[in-house]
């Protein structure tokens, strides 16, 4: 029925076709084999073409954009219901008290909601500056021919699973930062407060260098691409007005792409903030606040990592699905944060340099 | 044609294995190499007969249990009454091997093997010791020149039956180790480094001087690592060995019917002190009787054939006693 109904309309529309003439024929034997094959095709290609699977392709696309939200709905949704026994006995102490004793069943995740923030931060301040002169260099100063080998080194670093920067962390990272780093630190930034104490090379430190190299491969990579983006005529400008290549890739460069170099960034920080295997295997595990990076700290990924599989109380598995709870949630403060920032960033800003 | 008789030849192979019993177990970690040679060795011997185990940990072996979606469980620490209790159905606990812990140090100029006694142990690991050349330690060690570094504890930061072992024995030790910290697979540690894993602990003790951590004795074992001797009930130094572990399991006085026993600190005379049963969960009743009769089979063959197997694992046998106890223990499954 549909396609009888159809079938005048696309013959309408058909003859855009070169051999629109030889279809109209109605009583010519001789070119039917030739020319009706392609026009029924058409016809049956077409009728596909139509408000019905125009609807069916909405209704399908809709329904994926939903199952994102539902997954993360439902994730929320467990996450709450298996921690109410923590939640009820703590409350928001949870947040705010520094014991994590699975003996007494005394749990308050303060400690490891620091460790959290305090060595992705580390990561960022670490890694931001070399990836972004990483990028720079690729993609302004670089001669070609080292260019694709430089890209293809970073991105490799990303390929790297963390397990073997854990590895590296312990055999290699930490006795550097013990035997060298740490001294050096100790001996001329020891007055910030920041580098003192026992130099154990492990520990909140290590954990962050070592995030900042994971992180290094994203930050730089999207960053690459942003500064790639940015139209050659923006440098060329800059230069016509008598700009030095410093000024260039200041005003040209990292001004157009400050948007998407933000989101590498963000992207960067949102990998920091949920990685588990390198930063558990170099942290030092241990739940207290100090104030000195090279004291042990702990982070709410490993806490779960560490003590799930062989959680047996009730109240112990529940503490610990409320630390995933808390590290849900940091991830979408952190998200919307970054997200409001390029948004007050991008104001004003053309479109196209969004990454 | 010939993809047909592939297909053919793949759909009678899947009748083939689904004709073969399949029994499930989940549990602890520890024993994991012993039992899947157990489960390996007894399908060798009978065919039909596939025991499967997932090494998911000691606390995910019993919510698996207590939820059935597995045969049996497995465990390192004995379950709780409140577990117990919290179970829909009788479990019975059947001791399968020994495991223990030493101390592993690394003190820069010391070679030879440190003595420890409980309370020393406790007194480190709560940071009340905090030099290697301290009196205390000294007292049990004389003749070793112990040089003036700090102590650096090293500690388990995953979860696990090694830590349920040591602060066991640590607790029996020492009061103030038993009111402050207690015991569990994870503890509030009062001082120290947490590293994850026996190869954590091992690497980071190897690394740090200073360090002292514990590991398992098969992990020392199998890696050639030194390790101290520590003092028993009886007043001896013991170095940990599978004699010494197994001596530890014959010299428990009263073995309670349901095997759920600590046998740290054990009274014995050889008895090293940080020893532990590692434990297989079983139903006493189950819904499939023959899964029940071939199971039962293969308890039966693991206290005897089976036990033949652990040395070469580096895993403690039961003592004699003990197996025919629980011999009479598996005529209760029904």
């Amino acid at each position: 029925m549909r396609a009888q109904i159809k079938l005048p309309v696309k013959q309408d529309s058909a003859p855009a076709g070169a051999e629109s003439p030889s279809s109209n024929g109605t009583g010519a034997a001789a070119d039917k084999p030739l020319s009706l094959v392609p026009a029924a095709f058409k016809i049956k290609f077409q009728t596909k073409n139509n408000a019905f699977a125009d609807g069916t392709f909405r209704t399908l696309v809709i329904l994926c954009a939903l199952s994102v939200m539902v997954i993360v709905g439902l994730i929320a949704f467990e996450l709450v219901r298996q921690s109410h026994l923590s939640m009820a006995k703590f409350g928001f102490k949870f947040l705010s008290t520094s014991i994590w004793d699975p003996v007494a069943e005394n749990f308050g995740a303060l400690p490891a909601i620091y460790g959290t923030l305090v060595s992705s931060l580390l990561a960022l301040v670490l890694a931001v500056p070399l990836s972004l002169g990483t990028a720079l260099f690729i993609t302004e100063i670089c001669p070609r021919r080292l260019r694709g080998i430089l890209s293809l080194l970073v991105e490799l670093l990303a390929a790297i699973p963390s397990v073997i920067y854990g590895l590296w962390g312990i055999f290699f990272l930490a006795p550097l930062l013990r035997t060298e780093g740490q001294p050096f630190l100790a001996r001329y930034f020891g007055w910030t407060g920041l580098f003192e104490g026992p130099k154990y090379g492990i520990g909140m430190l290590a954990a962050g260098i070592i995030l900042a190299i994971m992180i290094l491969p994203i930050i730089t990579s999207i960053s690459r691409e942003v500064m790639l983006a940015v139209p050659r005529q923006q440098r060329e400008a800059a230069l016509a007005l008598g700009a030095t290549r410093w000024e260039v890739l200041r005003i040209a460069v990292l001004r157009n792409a400050r948007a998407g170099i933000f989101g590498a960034i963000i992207l960067g920080l949102g990998r920091a903030i949920g990685e588990t295997m390198a930063v558990t295997m170099v942290i030092g595990n241990r739940p207290e606040i100090a104030r000195s990076l090279f004291a042990p700290g702990y982070t709410l990924a490993s806490m779960i990592a560490n003590e799930f599989s062989e959680a047996t109380s009730d109240m112990h598995l529940s503490a610990l699905v409320e630390v995933g709870l808390v590290l849900f949630a940091i991830t979408l403060i952190v998200n919307a944060i970054a997200q409001f920032m390029i948004w007050s960033i991008t104001r004003g800003m053309p479109a196209r340099n969004i990454a | 044609m010939k993809l047909l008789r592939l297909l053919a030849a793949i759909v009678c192979l899947t009748v083939l294995c689904s004709a073969e019993e399949n029994l499930n177990g989940a549990g602890a970690t520890f024993p994991y190499p012993i039992y899947s040679k157990w489960f390996n060795e007894y399908h060798k011997a009978h065919p039909d007969v596939q025991i499967n185990y997932q090494s998911i940990g000691s606390g995910g072996g019993i919510k698996q249990l207590q939820s059935k979606t597995v045969d049996f469980g497995a465990s390192d620490g004995p379950m709780s009454d409140q577990q117990l209790q919290a179970t829909p159905f009788k479990v019975l606990h059947i001791p399968t091997v020994l495991g223990a812990v030493v101390p592993t140090y690394n003190i820069p100029g010391i070679s030879s093997e440190l003595k420890f006694t409980g309370d020393v142990l406790a007194d480190i690991f709560l940071g009340n010791i905090k030099k290697w050349n301290d009196g205390r330690i000294a007292k049990a060690n004389s003749g070793v020149k112990l040089p003036d570094t700090d102590i650096i504890v090293v500690h388990r930061s995953d979860g696990s039956g090694t830590s349920y072992i040591f602060t066991d024995f640590l607790s029996k030790v020492s009061d103030t180790w038993k009111t402050k910290v207690g015991k569990n697979t994870a503890v509030n540690w009062p001082v120290g480094l947490g590293a994850k894993g026996n190869e954590g602990v091992a690497g980071q003790v190897k690394q740090t001087e200073g360090a002292i951590g514990y590991v398992e004795l098969i992990y020392a074992l199998q890696n050639n690592m030194s390790y101290g001797s520590v003092q028993n009930a009886a007043g001896q130094f013991i170095r940990a060995s599978l004699d010494s572990v197994t001596a530890a399991a014959a010299s428990v006085k009263e073995m309670p019917d349901d095997f759920r026993v600590s046998i740290t600190n054990a009274p014995g005379k050889a008895a090293y002190p940080i020893s532990s049963f590692t434990w297989l969960l079983v139903p006493t009743n189950w819904s499939d009787k023959t899964k029940e009769k071939t199971f039962v089979d293969f308890l039966n063959w693991m206290i005897s054939g089976g036990q033949g197997m652990t040395t070469a694992l580096n895993y403690a046998p039961l003592p004699k006693p003990v197996v025919e106890k629980i011999k009479a223990r598996i005529k209760d499954i029904k």
